[in-house]
């Protein structure tokens, strides 16, 4: 592709992106009350970044036994509480060592 | 004890720093193939930030795919952050001023994004942007050293570097877990739905950013529904 279509490409993504982020921001005025709407965004965050690592994360790797080994090893990492960027070497290591 | 949100800010914006250079590496080695150049790369990562949105950008461009797709595309992947900024507008202390909302929002990522809902109470917006700028600047060089060294690489260390992306998912949702059975619960049921659905008839069809989108909708609210928050919990939303 030439160089000012990539351009455009990028810039798009760039105002997409973006505003994705402003608009809601910019909607909501003041603590939301409503119940059921704290709750839901309340599990948001974790919910979809559970759903992004499972199971795009075993499949990365070559073999699938590796990347059940790094997400687990993740997990434990994680649950006893080391920190991100511990978690992230372990996860790095483990799939490392065994390709 | 009260300590500068500034310093905080950095102190946990670093370790994501780390974990963005890697990831950002691998993500400039697909850029290469887009026709991206180091600068271009690095501009493009420093005001987008976003793995998946970025990814599938690249990879768009390289397909030389038309800018509605690219439009779509990065609708559909990033529209967690429009849920993330409207749980992160709950964290921001009534009474701040509209230009620190919007530059927050702004500074929305998966981890900045983590990490600024953890902050106990309100979050102050300087915790954020400390984090979001050191976090960013190792995002923007590390795509544009990928783009500039990637190939040198070889590639079992690149699909080992892609890793940590994962990993730092990992590091913020598993403590919050360990205190709240309910996230807890939430998750063991996104990671169990989230494996059918990627080998489900229908939703094994769709693209990965749109079993996000709906699984997030769908367990949120779900969980919502099933446990709501207490009522009196403030501001921590």
């Amino acid at each position: 592709m030439e160089q000012h279509k990539i351009i455009i490409s990028i810039a798009l993504a760039i105002l997409v992106t973006n505003l994705i982020r402003l608009i809601p921001m910019a909607c909501i005025k003041g603590p939301i009350r409503h119940r059921f709407v704290r709750s839901f965004l309340y599990y948001v965050p974790y919910v979809t970044l559970a759903v992004m690592t499972f199971p795009d994360m075993i499949l990365t790797p070559p073999s699938l036994t590796t990347g059940i080994a790094a997400l687990t090893a993740g997990i434990i990492a994680a649950w006893m509480r080391l920190g991100l960027l511990p978690v992230a070497a372990i996860c790095c290591l483990v799939t490392w060592a065994m390709s | 004890m009260m300590r500068n949100p500034v310093i905080q800010g950095l102190r946990d914006g670093t370790p994501i720093a780390m974990g963005y250079f890697a990831v950002a590496f691998s993500l400039g080695i697909i850029a290469v193939k887009a026709g991206l150049t180091a600068p271009l790369g690095f501009m493009s990562s420093f005001f987008t930030r976003a793995s998946a949105g970025e990814y599938g950008t690249y990879t768009l461009i390289a397909a030389g795919a038309a800018w509605g797709e690219i439009v779509a595309m990065c609708l559909v992947v990033n529209l967690r952050y429009m849920l993330m900024s409207a749980a992160l507008s709950q964290k921001i202390k009534p009474g701040t001023a509209w230009g620190h909302r919007i530059m927050m929002a702004l500074c929305i990522t998966d981890e900045v994004f983590g990490i600024s809902v953890a902050y106990p109470g309100y979050t102050p917006p300087a915790y954020t942007y400390a984090a979001a700028l050191v976090s960013t600047l190792f995002w923007a060089s590390g795509t544009a050293m990928g783009i500039t060294a990637g190939s040198l690489l070889p590639e079992t260390m690149v699909a080992a570097l892609s890793m940590s992306l994962y990993g730092m998912f990992l590091a913020i949702i598993m403590p919050p877990a360990r205190k709240d059975r309910n996230v807890l619960r939430a998750l063991v049921a996104s990671v169990a739905l989230s494996g059918l659905a990627a080998v489900a008839p229908v939703t094994g069809e769709w693209s990965s950013g749109m079993r996000t989108v709906v699984l997030t909708v769908v367990i949120s609210a779900a969980a919502a529904w099933l446990k709501p928050v207490k009522e009196e919990s403030d501001g921590a939303a």
